[in-house]
């Protein structure tokens, strides 16, 4: 059970690494979200330092979660997002980029606008917490990028997110 | 005969001789001369090059076909499919036989496609018929074909001819004028496409769509990472070309005239609306009003202006701007999701989608903003509701208990219809586009689960003859445009 989590963990720690390569939005005319690039393991740090990214993605968490159309932060989310706001307070040298994303249920267009909501539900929680608004930026990708790809609420329930993708650089 | 022939000369048909302007070469499109009435020949020659000076007095089907016995109205009620005889098309020079071949299979797979004809085998036919000779209609009643289709095909040098002529089997009667498209080779699909055209419209009295060309979103890659650009293919899945490279681009639409193409890329690291220019390739974004990310657009009437919707602080509403002078109005302001518009043929009003009351609806407002007034009341969720080219119709798209339908409603929101039903797990369906003529749909059909993804589908307004449409791979987001020139 323990392997089995720490296996998880680390899979997510390392797409997390992934997703933190600063210049993925400089990347549109090519691959879109850095699809196929190398994953830049020296961005990871370790877990057990509570300045790096693996352990904002691992032990803080980068993800809040979403009822069905719905853009409003649940309980849990909240105490997500607290502890996200405590790690950007601490770490001021980071930027976040909020995704938001939906499942593939309901229409393309619709769902751009629901990752909308929920990417912005997010970084106005952030922003009450303290973090500066300069330091954040909103993009949905609606159910444009799944992370589950089966057809039923257990992945639905996963996709149906907010992803805070922190880097160090400046947001475009 | 010759008589009726001739009457039918005289209604004149407002469009201007000159039918094509395609990359593949210049096609003209002028009556066909009957062969063997040298009187006659003449006089019709003569009568040719002066209507090919002014507008030309080609047959128009819809008045002068009031009278014919055959003719095929498309009601929402279930028919039988018309049966018809082609022949296949005469080989007139030498080496013209697969060219001949070819137009006449296109021709075929064009109507059959519709669901409103059925081809009749060659292998049933009592007689054959080479272009020019009068038709025997007692071999052609005896295998009850109700229409025959005549033609030949001239092939020189990279120059090709396609004549053809329509007749009404049981009366006997030519229906319409023969004509002829001639143009490059490169071309030949088009001008079968034109032929059945000419034929769709004769005896239906719609207008046709075959000679039209549809933009999509071309997918690859995994569901997680999917790849995607833009391909502008005909309206049959053939002549697949690329226009943008692989990144992430959304929901394209075509310009009035078919010129030009408005997609939601996210080259810029957000979505931003990008117009594309069809002949040159050449892209640029659009200057919206000001906000995190600018999607869902489409052109007005006019294409001068673009509606679309635009995100400030997490909430969607929709905008209006201008693409010569950069002018934008706010049409809607509301904490709800506002996105999906879709103007009148007037461009007069606008419906789109609207999540207000809680779940996704239909509304109509003024295209200058205001009030709306809802117009979806059934159950479920609503969305992408693209108004018909007629004017008389609003498809959209539906979800309701884990399935997805494709439907068509009255601009008041009565007399809904679903065309297609999927779910359960297995597919949903979404994004309809109109032909041309307002009586097809084409729509993706997207399985789902990992290996899962998108194909174009089309059907009939009135449910039948769903069908895909072939692509290399997976496929979504088309959007129909204009009957070519």
């Amino acid at each position: 059970m323990k392997t089995l989590t720490k296996a998880a963990l680390i899979v997510l720690a390392l797409s997390a690494a992934a997703c933190t390569k600063p210049d993925r939005f400089a990347n549109g005319a090519g691959d879109g979200m850095g699809a196929g690039n190398g994953i830049d393991q020296s961005a990871l740090g370790s877990a057990s330092d509570p300045r790096s990214p693996a352990y904002f993605s691992q032990t803080v968490g980068d993800r809040v979660l979403f009822q069905v159309d719905q853009s409003t932060l649940t309980a849990q989310g909240m105490q997500t997002l607290d502890g996200q706001a405590q790690w950007l307070l601490t770490n001021s040298d980071y930027l976040a980029v909020i995704e938001g994303h939906a499942d593939e249920q309901g229409t393309r267009e619709y769902n751009l606008a629901l990752g909308a909501r929920r990417a912005n539900a997010v970084r106005e929680y952030l922003i009450s917490k303290g973090v500066p608004a300069s330091r954040i930026r909103t993009v949905s990708y609606g159910k444009e990028r799944p992370i589950a790809t089966c057809a039923d609420e257990g992945c639905y329930s996963q996709n149906r997110r907010a992803v805070t993708v922190i880097s160090i650089g400046s947001l475009s | 005969m010759r008589k009726r022939q001739l009457s039918a000369n005289f209604p004149p048909d407002p469009k201007p001789a000159l039918l094509l302007n395609s990359k593949a070469g210049q096609e003209q499109m002028t009556p066909v001369t009957r062969r063997g009435h040298k009187m006659k020949t003449l006089f019709k020659a003569a009568l040719a090059a002066a209507l090919l000076a002014a507008p030309i007095a080609l047959f128009q089907a819809s008045a002068a076909l009031a009278q014919q016995p055959l003719r095929l109205t498309i009601t929402d009620g279930v028919i039988e499919p018309m049966p018809f005889a082609l022949p296949m098309f005469t080989a007139e020079t030498g080496g013209s036989d697969q060219m001949a071949a070819d137009v006449s299979r296109v021709i075929a797979e064009d109507l059959v496609g519709t669901g409103l004809f059925r081809q009749i085998p060659q292998s049933a036919f009592i007689s054959q018929m080479s272009f020019g000779q009068q038709p025997a209609f007692a071999d052609w009643r005896a295998i009850n074909a109700q229409a025959l289709i005549s033609g030949a095909v001239a092939v020189s040098g990279d120059q090709i001819a396609v004549k053809f002529r329509l007749y009404d089997v049981f009366s006997g009667a030519e229906m319409g004028e023969g004509m002829q498209f001639a143009g490059t080779a490169a071309g030949w699909r088009r001008m079968a496409h034109k032929v059945a055209d000419q034929v769709y419209s004769r005896i239906t009295g719609e207008s046709g769509y075959f000679d039209s060309r549809v933009i999509f979103v071309a997918e690859s890659g995994s569901k997680e990472q999917r790849a995607k650009r833009l391909g502008i293919m005909d309206y049959d899945g053939a002549n697949v070309q690329y226009l943008t490279e692989n990144g992430l681009v959304l929901a394209p639409r075509f310009s009035p005239t078919g010129d030009r193409v408005l997609y939601t890329s996210y080259e810029s690291g957000s979505p931003r609306i990008n117009v594309l220019d069809v002949a040159t390739v050449g892209r640029q974004q659009i200057q919206t009003a000001g906000g995190e990310m600018s999607f869902s657009p489409r052109f007005s009437q006019d294409g001068r202006q673009v509606i679309y919707s635009l995100t400030n602080g997490g909430n969607t509403d929709i905008w209006r701007t201008d693409l010569a002078s950069g002018q934008s109005q706010r049409l809607t302001d509301a904490p709800s999701i506002e996105t999906a518009p879709s103007l009148s043929p007037d461009g007069s009003q606008i419906v789109f989608e609207s999540d207000r009351s809680g779940v996704s609806q239909l509304y109509i407002m003024s295209a200058n903003g205001g009030d709306a007034r809802r117009i979806s009341f059934g159950e479920g969720r609503y969305g992408t509701p693209v108004w018909s080219p007629r004017g008389d119709l609003i498809a959209f798209t539906k979800q309701n208990g884990g399935y997805f339908h494709i439907g068509v409603m009255r601009t008041d929101g009565s007399e809904e219809r679903l065309l297609t039903s999927v779910g359960g797990g297995q597919a949903l369906d979404e994004s309809p586009t109109w032909a041309p003529n307002g009586r097809v749909l084409m729509f993706f059909r997207e399985t789902l689960g990992a290996s899962g993804g998108p194909n174009l589908y089309s059907v009939d307004v009135s449910g039948r003859g769903l069908r895909v449409v072939p692509t290399s791979g997976f496929a979504s987001d088309p959007s129909w445009g204009p009957l070519q020139r």
